[in-house]
């Protein structure tokens, strides 16, 4: 991480309650946009904002500036909770066997859509 | 299973129509609208063409000095992030500028393009107020600039919104979105500015110190007012707003008053070397096409 980023020198932002790194960096956000189509909100990416909502802000100027979304969920990332990929075998391997999981001996409908 | 895996590529399912034609190209953006699709470009009868003309050229030269202010911002912004924005606002105003500029030519009789404006005229020809044209100084006077113009244009665009001249009406209407963002992202930084620490305080009041002498002159009767609904009032609105962002962000607004106006081509000596280059490539290649 660099030392210098500016923020000091613009915002002051080392003394706004929340910045949790010793530079004064803004801390990192993840951002979730939910497309014009899309169903669900999916992670697009992340960026680093001093709080909630410059995070909205800057969240539309870098992720929907190409009419990508009408939704923008931001989340700092410090508050997900993530699986680690020393876990990757007894999390994930355990399902790889069991194909009867798999709706695959239905038939899907043609008309029942997002299944 | 299949479908169940359509969301895991993040731009696939953000793209518009992907399912159908195959063609999704998240990086280019779905769905675009054209602003003036339906819109007759025929002037109606009873509109003087000079003055819709010289309405266009002015407001076209606020956005287009203003957007290569903010593109100067580039590589310089305190953040990614805050480079990104100012970018994007000033490629609001440019899109802006265009659309004028290309009204400008159908109407003032000369059949000029975009470019013949943009590039092609000198300084004293250029009618944007001088605000605009101010070097950058430091993020503060780029914020406090910023709020001013777009708290301003917003205002103007929306007495604009149902002028006669149906194409600048639709330029106005589309443009009222943009610059509300505009004017909520300066405000949001007047705010966080003023409200800061001590140097970030200091800072933003020395901008609206250096902006304030500038501000008479959007005021003033200019080409474009003949086209405004209730132009009086424009000041009073304007003020308003600015003395509320300024009583939140904790700094004052001073009254002063720099004589002469850019509407008039009386520009300060910081136009041209913007132009230059803004204009450079262009001159140096008249014929060349990007």
């Amino acid at each position: 991480m660099s030392e210098v980023n500016g923020a000091g020198e613009m915002g002051g932002t080392s003394d706004v309650s929340g910045v949790s790194s010793v530079n004064g960096e803004w801390p990192l956000y993840e951002v979730f946009i939910r497309g014009k189509r899309g169903l669900n909100h999916v992670h697009v990416g992340s960026l680093r904002a001093a709080d909630n909502r410059m995070a909205l802000t800057h969240a539309r100027d870098l992720y929907t500036r190409r009419n990508e979304g009408v939704s923008i969920w931001v989340v700092r990332s410090n508050d997900i909770a993530a699986s680690t990929p020393d876990e990757k075998d007894s999390f994930f391997d355990p399902s790889g066997d069991k194909v009867y999981r798999h709706p695959t001996f239905y038939t899907i409908p043609e008309d029942v859509p997002h299944i | 299973m299949e479908q169940t895996l359509s969301d895991d590529h993040v731009y696939l399912s953000l793209a518009e129509g992907h399912e159908e034609d195959g063609e999704a190209r998240w990086a280019f953006g779905t769905g675009f609208t054209d602003p003036l699709h339906g819109v007759d470009t025929a002037v109606p009868a009873g509109i003087d063409r000079a003055e819709l003309a010289a309405c266009c050229l002015a407001l076209g030269d606020d956005a287009l000095v203003s957007a290569q202010r903010l593109a100067q911002w580039c590589t310089l912004a305190p953040e990614l992030e805050e480079e990104l924005a100012l970018a994007n606002i000033g490629l609001d105003l440019l899109g802006q500028a265009r659309l004028l500029y290309a009204r400008a030519g159908q109407v003032d009789g000369t059949d000029r393009d975009e470019d013949a404006y943009a590039y092609f005229r000198d300084p004293a020809e250029f009618r944007n107020v001088r605000l605009a044209e101010l070097p950058n100084g430091d993020f503060a006077f780029s914020i406090a600039r910023l709020l001013i113009l777009s708290a301003w244009r917003l205002a103007v665009f929306e007495r604009l919104a149902g002028t006669a001249d149906p194409v600048l009406a639709a330029v106005a209407a589309k443009g009222i979105k943009e610059l509300t963002y505009h004017r909520e992202y300066a405000a949001d930084w007047v705010v966080r500015l003023g409200d800061g620490t001590e140097e970030s305080h200091r800072r933003l009041q020395r901008g609206l110190d250096e902006v304030a002498p500038y501000l008479d002159e959007l005021f003033a009767d200019g080409p474009e007012s003949g086209s405004l609904a209730d132009p009086a009032s424009l000041r009073d609105e304007v003020t308003a707003v600015l003395r509320q962002v300024a009583e939140a962000a904790g700094v004052e607004l001073a009254e002063a008053a720099a004589p002469g106006s850019g509407r008039d081509g009386a520009h300060t000596e910081h136009l041209a070397p913007l132009l230059d280059e803004l204009q450079g490539l262009a001159r140096a290649h008249p014929e060349a096409t990007w």
